[in-house]
């Protein structure tokens, strides 16, 4: 039986395990570079509707429609220069796709660059890499000189008339500048807090210019997609839900691996036809997180039959994300797994808003003790208020992607919460004075 | 936001080689003139290459000098960013991901080995292998999990076994290699063999 359910000639990514080689020559067999100036010589107005119609929607977790974003841009240059700026930020836990793009696909991503670059009018490009990809960060380097060595970059790029330089910049080890105003802070030499939008970065970004800022896996394919049709693209997957993407299935399967799939493939058949199956068969799995840590888990139940593409999964109140798969069996702590997750938000929340910071603590200690079976039921109550308090109180998406985990373990777990709580506090209030501003005064014995 | 401290003993002078000198150039190439700002992550960690990767004070000031900016801006940026070290490592320094899929995968097993061969603390330079290990959050690479870091490069699929070898050849000053450690290619899915009827890779 064949396992691909996505044709062998329809993936984009035919080198994403390296099995061919990443070298400029090897992907020019692969079909990258292939007359990239005739089809910027069909020009921007082409482009930004190529994308529009193959209804393309963003790879980097908000699914934003890309054809869309990139008319936002100004139509004329004015006064300020434009920027193309690529996030390959990765640090969603689950996710691992662009390492795999910057390391064996890297001229699929620094044509995408030209492309976009021309379609929003923008001559510079940076490509804002993890400081910990410091291997893919040169290999990616490596990747732009033999680009620039064959003339498809510099002054008249490609032939096409326009001048376009791509530009590194990496990252220091902050979750957090994967959101796009904090990237842009993190580029000016700032620390990476985001900023309030509207303005968008579109009309005020980089330097207060117009910019454009998209995920490696968006841009990645755009190439291909102008050169194959829209309507190629539009063809696999669902409607309003296009095209392929790349999974990356990882925790307790057997095999876990990345994968490029046809959007809205049954998570069931992701699992047991390219990762081997879930570690002691289908029936021992206790929940999945379908799009990288922020989205909320989805208990066995509904994985039986969750097809895995934007739309439906927003119905069954969780998302698509970066498509980072996270498959946890019944073997594990499902409580210490998402305390885990709890803990990993306390150590990234950048401190600017104060329900963010603050509550990402309290989530975290109050999961440690439902852990540790120090918490009350009180303590549940507490957690699913403070849940509600973080999200919509914020600048960015960070407070939405720290407490969604949290409601979620709530949603569909809140018996195995509660199954390790205590009706009454550990330690007991030894006085039982009613509550006085000077409280402390009661408890010190000389007052 | 991560909580650091800055170390006890700094020295007084910090400049950058002639070498990093004309890396300096290269970098401010990329950046508009009226946007040196920018470089300041790119030259951090220069400095921080060239301090046996860790960063001085006076680095920072030297920094701020260099770009004319305030010295508060530099401190803050090195403060923020966890990949900056404000106080001395091993000279190999082991980032140990405990993520959620690192953690289903065993990557307490992991920690635990840390601490016997190593040092019993996070970020305690261990005499005999000139070492140090740190609990990290997610280092993208969750279907190689568990995985480390060390220095530059990512050793993956590990097991307590595989770990053992690393860590050993590192005490023991041997090359180790990077990559995975189950033998596969990347992150290509691996072939399953049945062994007594359970699947395994």
């Amino acid at each position: 039986m064949e396992v691909n359910m996505l044709k062998k000639e329809d993936k984009i990514f035919k080198n994403l395990y390296n099995e061919l080689g990443w070298e400029i020559e090897s992907s020019l067999k692969r079909d990258d570079w292939k007359n990239t100036k005739d089809l910027i010589s069909k020009g921007r107005e082409w482009i930004i509707n190529e994308i529009k119609t193959s209804e393309l929607r963003g790879r980097g977790g908000a699914g934003f429609s890309t054809g869309l974003k990139w008319s936002f841009a100004p139509k004329e240059v004015g006064s300020r220069p434009h920027y193309l700026v690529i996030n390959a930020d990765e640090s969603e836990p689950g996710t691992c796709k662009d390492r795999d793009i910057l390391r064996f696909e890297p001229q699929k991503l620094i044509e995408g660059c030209l492309i976009a670059g021309y379609a929003v009018n923008a001559h510079t490009c940076y490509i804002y890499i993890r400081g910990e990809y410091f291997n893919e960060g040169k290999r990616l380097q490596e990747a732009i000189n033999q680009a620039y060595e064959k003339k498809y970059l510099g002054k008249n790029a490609c032939g096409s008339g326009w001048d376009f330089d791509i530009h590194i910049h990496y990252g220091a080890g902050a979750y957090i500048c994967g959101e796009e105003t904090a990237l842009l802070e993190s580029i000016e030499g700032n620390k990476g807090q985001p900023r309030l939008k509207p303005p968008f970065p579109a009309l005020v970004g980089l330097y207060g210019c117009p910019t454009i800022v998209n995920n490696v896996e968006t841009i990645a394919v755009v190439p291909t997609i102008l050169r194959r049709g829209s309507k190629w693209f539009s063809s696999i997957g669902k409607p309003k839900n296009t095209g392929t993407k790349i999974f990356c299935i990882s925790g307790n399967v057997n095999s876990p691996c990345n994968v490029e799939e046809e959007m809205g493939i049954p998570l069931k058949d992701l699992i047991e036809k390219h990762a081997g199956g879930v570690i002691g068969g289908w029936d021992n799995l206790q929940a999945v997180i379908p799009g990288g840590s922020s989205m909320p888990l989805l208990p066995k139940k509904i994985c039986d039959s969750i097809t895995m593409d934007f739309d439906s999964l927003i119905e069954n109140k969780s998302g698509l994300g970066t498509a980072g798969i996270v498959i946890i069996n019944k073997d594990q702590d499902i409580v210490e797994c998402m305390a885990r997750i709890a803990r990993f938000y306390k150590h990234e929340s950048c401190g600017q808003c104060t329900p963010c910071r603050e509550g990402s603590g309290w989530m975290w200690r109050i999961l440690d003790r439902v852990v540790k079976r120090k918490a009350t039921y009180n303590d549940v109550e507490l957690l699913a208020d403070v849940t509600k308090q973080i999200e919509g109180h914020t600048i960015c998406a960070f407070g939405e992607g720290s407490a969604w985990p949290v409601q979620g373990l709530l949603r569909h777990f809140r018996k195995e919460v509660e199954s390790r709580c205590r009706d009454k506090p550990l330690v007991k209030k030894k006085l039982n004075n009613p509550y006085l501003v000077d409280q402390h005064l009661l408890e010190n014995k000389n007052a | 936001m991560s909580i650091k401290k800055v170390h006890g003993e700094q020295p007084k002078e910090f400049k950058f080689s002639n070498e990093n000198l004309k890396k300096v150039e290269e970098i401010l190439k990329r950046y508009p003139d009226k946007n040196k700002k920018s470089a300041v992550m790119p030259l951090l960690y220069l400095a921080q290459r060239q301090n046996e990767n860790w960063i001085p004070l006076a680095a920072m000031k030297y920094i701020a000098n260099y770009l004319t900016m305030p010295y508060i801006s530099v401190y803050e940026v090195a403060t923020f960013y966890s990949m900056y070290n404000l106080a001395p490592v091993g000279k190999n320094f082991i980032q140990v991901c405990t993520t959620t899929p690192c953690l289903i995968r065993g990557a307490d097993k992991i920690i635990k080995l840390c601490k016997e061969k190593i040092s019993p603390n996070e970020n305690e330079v261990s005499e005999k292998c000139n070492s140090s290990w740190i609990e990290v959050e997610c280092l993208g690479a969750c279907v190689s999990a568990p995985m480390i870091q060390i220095n530059d490069d990512y050793f993956e699929d590990l097991d307590e076994k595989s770990t053992t070898e690393i860590l050993d050849s590192l005490i023991n000053d041997k090359p180790i290699k990077p990559g995975s450690y189950r033998g596969r290619k990347n992150t290509a899915p691996e072939k399953l063999v049945s062994i007594n009827g359970g699947k395994h890779a």
